[in-house]
């Protein structure tokens, strides 16, 4: 695995800079063929795509042969995936396509469905991080979700139905907490049973307290942002009337890099990931720390539920998160473990829900298709963590019990 | 993945070695006093929310149809009821033997496959896709057909996995799990609206019926009920191949001292690559096979909306886990889980506890059972005495 790598890097030294930019040349053009195909341009015959496409691959080939391995794979599989939506694209009527890619609305649907995985992904970093692999994710987010939901509706107030439901996420991690740390349980079994409990908690008290129907209409809503921008040609129907836990989310990204990396809480808790011995030796709290990240991440997790649940549809479902927490783990992953890597990919997974709920909505022509955009962000993250495109490296000593001597 | 200065009283690296170190230090002891706690806190939640847990896991305990083992032979209509119920449990317990299988057989190689939903969903979808197309097959050579292909379909889908493990060091969870969403979606597109697998009615994302002369012959009930049909004895058979294989074959052998230690493997001179990939890939023909059975033994059919709820793959880790990732162990877990499931969502009387609630108990038995299975620490400390005697697990393991 190193020495591949090491293999990759020697290679990229050795060969001047030239087949990089024909890389990236290779990636614009083949993101140009799924591009012309929609509005405004809307190019309609498939041999637009198909020749963008191809020479978007063939510019990623030979960056990859010439040396550039990492941009020249990228430019190919963009130049086919741009190749192949092009031509479906071309298939499709251009009004749909107008009603499906209006881009200020298509972006603020990907900024509503990548919030959800942005908190679980940054929650799930702040973890990792810490050396504690947090694969429940997805079930601190439903308790997130539904206990958020029950909060808001008994108490009548949305603030304190998100904080109630970041307590149940949490409380759900303080568990895994225990049972990673303190009985040095295997984590990822630890995590599955998270999960397992968690859609067992939630179903059972759904059905126990709304016998498994709406929560109901008067559950107070987290608002909107409304900005004095609505005229703003494209960032005022993009930007204009985003939900606060939204704009919140921006932050926390931007607050948890500051944390993670520019402070000395930060140090600590990358070095409990890295190398705990060591942190232990100069006298960091191993325990405590990595309490502290798992608890966080639950409460982060737990909140990108509560959005969800509380912000977004305004009931619950038995299951609701329905994978999320996964796709926040695989954009976690994709994002190679940082804040701002894990932000784009929540980013991108986010664009493809979007695309597939809209084209659902509005293109009935290929209903299909719009299931299968969905299995986008998985077939991305295979390909990640397969090394094809960069590398993935987790912290160290990720997924390891510490002892204490 | 080691950390040059563990203690030499650590449970061994691989969850493997430290399950195996749990069996020979607790032997049945641990699995049985996992369960009841289990049992006792999904009561204790019972209890908190207003029923009666004892008349619940009474009402859960006749849906299972258990009872049917010790009825009075005179009382014809318990008799009929309690088959009824048994025989569906039996048919959950079949599925979930497979897929338990499936999870076992990765563990014992040091692997976690949690990919066992997606394997049995590709070996489902490609057993409907067989068995509603090639209808002027023979049935036996048709039954044979679907059956193994489905199996190829597991296998390769897991193979995926094993493959990125041995070539790229890529972690199975992360892959098996995009693995199971990527399986999840395709199934979501082949049998819904528009979809190629998709039935006759063309509103209904639901696929075509497999034909009849493909489905396995009911041996103990009435067929249009749904008996229980025979692939029961594939699944004991495979229980069979799975005990022979681990503990009377070269490959078992190697498979679980790579899960031991898979360093001191490799300095045998075992190919831990070879073993990563052939482990995941055997992982996944067992839950293919789960998913070939269900499909022609009692599904026949499978919706767009039946591939979102489906969780046997998932209730593996907990038949696995509990079963201690032995033959037997896994074959009386699965009856357990088997027993549970069915119980709560279909068999239990809807006037003594309603199914939607009692559904969601074993979903909180199967997280705690996972829980405290994985938390080998805490039963450590529980038999700390013997725990002095038994410092590190001797190499190769009892293996039931």
């Amino acid at each position: 695995m190193t020495a591949g790598a090491a293999g990759a890097v020697g290679a990229g030294l050795r060969s001047e800079r030239a087949p990089v930019y024909v890389g990236a040349a290779g990636i614009v053009l083949g993101a140009l063929s799924f591009w012309v195909t929609l509005p405004p341009v809307t190019a309609r015959y498939p041999a637009w795509p198909i020749v963008l496409g191809a020479a978007a691959a063939a510019a990623g080939a030979f960056a990859a042969w010439r040396g550039a391995r990492r941009v020249g794979i990228s430019a190919i599989t963009v130049g086919v995936l741009g190749a192949a939506l092009g031509i479906l694209a071309t298939h499709s009527s251009v009004s749909n396509l107008v009603q499906v890619f209006t881009w200020s609305s298509l972006l603020a649907s990907m900024f509503v469905f990548a919030t959800p995985l942005t908190y679980a992904a940054i929650g799930g970093m702040v973890s990792e991080r810490s050396g504690v692999v947090n694969i429940g994710l997805e079930g601190m987010m439903l308790m997130g979700a539904f206990w958020g939901i029950y909060g808001a509706e008994k108490t009548g107030s949305w603030v304190l139905g998100v904080l109630i439901g970041m307590l149940a996420g949490g409380l759900l991690a303080v568990i895994h907490a225990y049972f990673s740390i303190h009985l040095r349980a295997d984590q990822i079994v630890s995590g599955m049973g998270m999960n397992f409990l968690a859609v067992g908690i939630t179903g059972y008290f759904f059905v126990q307290l709304y016998h498994g129907e709406n929560v109901g209409a008067n559950v107070p809503r987290i608002p909107d942002l409304n900005l004095h921008i609505k005229d703003v040609y494209f960032l005022g129907p993009t930007f204009g009337h985003l939900n606060l836990m939204i704009w919140i989310g921006f932050l926390v990204v931007a607050l948890s890099y500051v944390v993670v990396f520019k402070t000395p809480v930060g140090l600590r808790i990358r070095s409990c990931g890295e190398h705990p011995r060591a942190a232990d030796t100069v006298g960091i709290n191993v325990y405590a720390v990595r309490y502290g990240a798992v608890i966080t991440s639950g409460l982060l997790a737990a909140a990108g539920g509560a959005y969800l649940s509380v912000g977004f549809v305004g009931t619950f479902n038995e299951n609701m998160t329905a994978g999320r927490g996964f796709i926040a783990l695989a954009a976690m992953i994709f994002g190679n473990w940082r804040p701002f890597g894990a932000f784009g990919a929540a980013l991108l997974f986010g664009f493809s829900a979007a695309l597939a709920f809209k084209m659902q909505v509005y293109d009935a022509s290929l209903p299909g298709i719009a299931v299968l955009i969905n299995i986008l962000p998985y077939v991305l993250t295979l390909i990640a963590v397969a090394g094809v495109i960069g590398r993935s490296t987790p912290p160290a000593a990720d997924g390891r019990p510490y002892k204490k001597q | 993945m080691n950390e040059p200065a563990a203690a030499p009283e650590e449970p061994g690296q691989s969850l493997a070695a430290r399950l195996a170190l749990q069996h020979r230090l607790g032997g049945l002891a641990p699995p049985i006093l996992t369960a009841l706690l289990a049992f006792l806190m999904g009561g204790l939640i019972v209890l908190a929310t207003g029923h009666n847990p004892i008349t619940t896991y009474r009402g859960i305990w006749d849906g299972t149809g258990l009872g049917w083992l010790y009825h009075i032979p005179w009382d014809t209509r318990a008799e009929s009821l309690a088959a009824l119920n048994l025989q569906q449990t039996l048919i959950w317990t079949t599925t979930l033997t497979l897929t338990g299988l499936a999870v076992a057989f990765a563990f014992r190689c040091g692997l976690f496959n949690i990919g066992g939903q997606g394997q049995y969903l590709v070996g489902l979808i490609v057993a409907n896709w067989i068995g509603v197309s090639m209808a002027g097959l023979a049935g036996p050579a048709h039954i044979a057909l679907a059956i193994v292909l489905a199996t190829l379909a597991g296998a390769a889908w897991a193979g995926i996995a094993g493959l990125l493990k041995a070539m790229v060091g890529a972690h199975e969870v992360i892959t098996t799990i995009m693995l199971n969403w990527i399986a999840i979606y395709f199934g979501a597109y082949v049998f819904g609206q528009g979809g190629p697998l998709q039935g006759p009615v063309a509103s209904n994302p639901i696929s075509g019926d497999v034909v009849q002369s493909v489905r396995l012959p009911v041996f103990w009930g009435d067929p249009v009920l749904q008996g229980l049909h025979v692939g029961i004895f594939i699944a004991l058979g495979a229980l069979v191949v799975f005990y022979i294989v681990i503990n009377r074959t070269t490959l078992g052998y190697e498979v679980r001292t790579v899960g031991f230690n898979p360093d001191a493997a490799a300095y045998g001179g075992i190919s831990v690559k070879r073993n990563y990939f052939l482990a995941m890939a055997i992982s996944g023909s067992f839950a293919g096979l789960a998913g070939g059975i269900d499909m022609l033994g009692w599904q026949y059919r499978f919706g767009t909306l039946d591939v979102y709820s489906s969780s046997v793959g998932f209730l593996g880790i907990a038949v696995a886990l509990l079963g201690r990732n032995t033959a037997v162990g896994t074959g009386i877990a699965a009856l357990v889980f088997g027993a549970l499931f069915y119980g709560t969502t279909h068999g239990i009387d809807p006037n003594v506890f309603k199914p939607e609630l009692a559904g969601n108990l074993t979903s909180m038995v199967q997280g705690l059972v996972v829980l405290f299975v994985g938390a080998d620490v805490l039963i450590l400390y529980v038999w700390g005495l013997r725990r002095k005697k038994l410092r590190m697990p001797r190499l190769g393991g009892r293996g039931v």
